[in-house]
């Protein structure tokens, strides 16, 4: 072999760690969520898709919530924090995959407990137009201009984006108030939580957290890598022009 | 160089100077509220039974607002891209503060005399009976809503202004911030006008909701909006 | 188990999501790595 040894990726001994435990307490989440839980008495097994359904909600409101405290961060040091910027990135986009999760998981339990794909919920509609806002988001990192500007402007949106949702959350639910009808929605947490059934619960949100860091880690990583080849090209674009001009540009 | 002004008498040139470029553009009136009429019209095209039009007419009316905002707040920082304007007043040290607030002040008023002549179209288009005593709830809470909106509207705006891509991405951003005023907007004109079958009482609460959205979009948009416009 | 495809469906869902964007990042990770010497990766 010519080369010594093979570049290294964005892995390190701490994100394998990490990585094998998220696997490993995902494999375990399956195994009680599927088998070993009871059903539930008033949802039946619907209750089974809660075990994924809530651990990927947390995880989605908790990858925003450090987008927000991140974005705090990036305008009050006015953009020249890039690494901050690169976890707010990281963390928003992976929210916004386990929004999408969320959304479906919930419509999934929502049609076998509710009869119905949608309720207009309060939480269920917050949590629709919060995943368009960080579709906005992320639109927004892929602006065009400096990497500053760019941390700025997304961490504009980022601050935005957090003061809605209680906004959001507040309007919805005192329009909901004013419809008697959506008293079908008084099952949805009222679940007679037995001890195994909290211990799942309990298991996943370690799991999904587990997932967040892992994911965060290597997003914020492939980012810099990304920033770090594009300086590069530039340099060596710079590099080919200055050895070119001495050489032929007079004529 | 004399130090540059304060907050307020920075925002009172902006909202000055857009509202007389306006004036003299009259982009709004001849351009924007006749797109938003004829979306009225549409609208009877689309639901064509005149009950069901008079118990929509609120949320019809704050749809083209919202719509409407879109156009105006984009308008709002052509004029500025196109001359230069904004990045003379950055480079000339004025407050970030007084510019936002004056333009989102600008927007602000015309949004409001857009949506006076939506409830007007409506009125006569739909074929509405308001109750007496909505007036106040229905002149005060179209200023909360449009306040709330425009200073949305000018974030966004601001942050986008100058960049390739930002017709498409300005709707995205804006449309679901302004949720909540377009829930609280439409049910608090909807007991104003008596189309919901609700008293005109039941409409003040939503006010307040418009007026907590107006205050927390300004305070958001004050801090922010620097660091949304600068290079 | 009642609306079983529905329950497999959401599990199915959740972990395939988390599959294919891991297997995609460390793809692009290990393309964008070869061209970055190992020195300015500041996390080895």
């Amino acid at each position: 072999m010519t080369t010594p040894t093979t570049p290294r990726s964005t892995g390190t001994r701490a994100t394998r760690v990490i990585g094998i435990a998220a696997i490993v307490m995902s494999a375990w989440l399956t195994l009680f969520g599927l088998v070993l839980s009871p059903a539930d008495v008033a949802q039946g097994d619907a209750v089974r898709i809660m075990y994924v359904h809530v651990p990927s909600v947390w995880l989605a409101y908790l990858a925003f919530i450090v987008t927000a405290i991140c974005s705090v961060w990036v305008l009050v040091a006015r953009g020249r924090v890039p690494g901050v910027d690169r976890v707010a990135g990281a963390s928003a986009e992976i929210g916004v995959v386990f929004m999408a999760v969320t959304l479906v998981s919930g419509m999934l339990w929502g049609r076998i407990t509710w009869g119905v794909y949608w309720q207009w919920d309060a939480r269920l509609t917050t949590t629709a137009l919060l995943f368009i806002t960080y579709i906005g988001y992320l639109a927004v990192r892929g602006l065009d201009g400096s990497p500053e500007q760019r941390a700025r402007r997304s961490a504009v949106v980022g601050v935005v984006a957090v003061a809605e949702i209680p906004l959001v959350h507040w309007s919805v639910r005192l329009w909901r108030s004013l419809h008697q009808e959506a008293t079908v929605l008084d099952t949805d947490l009222d679940v007679d939580i037995d001890g195994l059934m909290l211990f799942t619960l309990f298991v996943g949100v370690i799991a999904f957290t587990l997932w967040f860091v892992w994911f965060v880690l290597h997003r914020a990583r492939v980012m810099a890598l990304a920033a770090l080849v594009e300086e590069r090209s530039l340099d060596e674009a710079l590099a080919e022009r200055a050895a070119e001009v001495p050489a032929g540009g007079q004529n | 160089m004399s130090t540059p002004p304060g907050v307020v008498a920075t925002a009172r040139m902006i909202a000055a100077r857009d509202l007389r470029i306006e004036w003299r553009a009259r982009v709004v009136m001849n351009q924007v509220i006749p797109f938003a009429a004829v979306t009225m019209v549409l609208f009877a095209f689309a639901v064509d039974d005149t009950g069901a039009l008079g118990r929509l007419a609120p949320g019809l009316v704050w749809l083209t607002v919202m719509f409407s905002l879109l156009l105006c707040a984009q308008r709002a920082f052509a004029i500025e891209s196109a001359d230069g304007a904004l990045e003379a007043l950055r480079v000339a040290g004025v407050d970030p503060v007084g510019i936002f607030l004056g333009k989102a002040a600008a927007l602000a008023v015309q949004l409001l005399a857009l949506a006076a002549v939506m409830v007007l179209a409506a009125l006569i288009l739909y074929d509405l009976d308001p109750p007496a005593g909505g007036v106040v709830l229905l002149v005060t809470s179209a200023i909360c809503a449009t306040c709330a909106l425009a200073a949305t509207g000018t974030i966004y705006a601001g942050l986008a202004a100058g960049v390739s891509g930002r017709e498409t991405l300005l709707p995205l951003l804006v449309v679901p911030v302004v949720s909540p005023v377009l829930i609280g907007a439409t049910r608090a004109v909807e007991a104003a006008l008596g189309t919901g079958g609700t008293a005109v009482a039941d409409g003040w609460p939503w006010v307040g909701l418009l007026a907590v959205v107006a205050v927390a979009s300004a305070v958001v948009g004050a801090l922010t909006f620097g660091s949304a416009i600068r290079d | 188990m009642e609306s079983i495809e529905f329950i497999i469906g959401s599990y199915l869902l959740t972990f395939g999501a988390i599959a294919v964007v891991a297997a995609r990042m460390l793809r692009r990770a290990r393309s964008l790595s070869h061209r970055v010497p190992d020195e300015e990766k500041y996390w080895l």
